[in-house]
């Protein structure tokens, strides 16, 4: 799909999900206005794993198939990733604050396994940026994002099996959500997927013209 | 409405985040194309004596 178009619906989407959230969705009984973040903080949750996946999955593709543009995938997806986790963290924190009294909770697993996905997204750019060749930094990255795959499970199950203030998944069981907050909060994920898209492509095609610097640059040399 | 401010404070940050690092991206973007021009216009006058 060309670029202004991805965007144009990226932009329809997100108006919907933004008329959806403020007129559409009834206001949720115990928690009030402030309950309306959840619909902000599930897509910048999922945008987080999904960033990670495609990481680890363009990592596993570069270390068998040795291609740039796999290294591109994970390298970009990573930072786009980053972005969307430090919101996912940031936006569950501000829910958090008048929904269970605390900023932050050590005791929730869902939390603190977040908190090790962004570490972990971290230390992708850390075994980039430290090796003294860019193959090689390639390499440590991808083997950091495919052991880092290991989080990604664990923040998934984190709020069945263990015991914390994070709610269960309610989404998709029945009687879990009213039937026009599910539909908000799954065009929210629809919406901000598309945005995640749109700006992977963006940093791809940078990865690209910075490839392309490099090649100009040994031509001059 | 104290929540109200909550509600508030969440989407700026997610708005603010994603708009900030947007413009991160247009930022490399312009520094990039301006490096690639101007090496160009190096090797195209290399070439041309």
């Amino acid at each position: 799909m060309k670029r202004n178009a991805l965007l144009m619906l990226s932009f329809i989407l997100m108006v919907a999900a933004l008329y959806l959230i403020f007129i559409y969705v009834p206001t949720e009984s115990k928690m009030g206005v402030v309950q309306r973040i959840f619909y902000l903080m599930v897509p910048m949750g999922w945008i987080a794993m999904l960033a990670f996946i495609v990481t680890a999955t363009g990592s596993i593709l570069y270390l068998t198939k040795k291609s740039d543009k796999w290294d591109a995938l994970a390298h970009s997806s990573c930072e786009v990733g980053v972005v969307f986790t430090t919101l996912a963290l940031v936006t569950g924190s501000i829910w958090a604050k008048p929904v269970w009294g605390v900023w932050w909770d050590w005791g929730t697993p869902r939390l603190t396994s977040t908190l090790i996905l962004w570490f972990i997204y971290l230390a992708y750019f850390l075994a980039r940026n430290l090796a003294t060749e860019e193959y090689r930094g390639a390499t440590f990255a991808a083997v950091v994002a495919i052991i880092g795959l290991a989080d990604i499970p664990i923040i998934i199950l984190a709020t069945t099996l263990w015991q914390g203030l994070h709610p269960p998944p309610l989404i998709f069981q029945e009687g879990g959500l009213d039937p026009k907050m599910r539909f908000t909060v799954l065009m929210s994920v629809i919406a901000f997927t598309v945005l995640y898209i749109v700006l992977l492509r963006f940093r791809i095609s940078l990865r690209q013209s910075e490839a392309e610097l490099g090649t100009l640059k040994e031509l001059d040399e | 409405m104290e929540n109200g401010y909550y509600l508030l404070a969440a989407f700026t940050a997610v708005w603010a985040g994603v708009f900030a690092y947007l413009l991160f991206l247009s930022g490399r973007q312009v520094r990039l194309h301006q490096k690639i021009n101007a090496i160009k216009q190096v090797l195209t006058e290399k070439k041309s004596k």
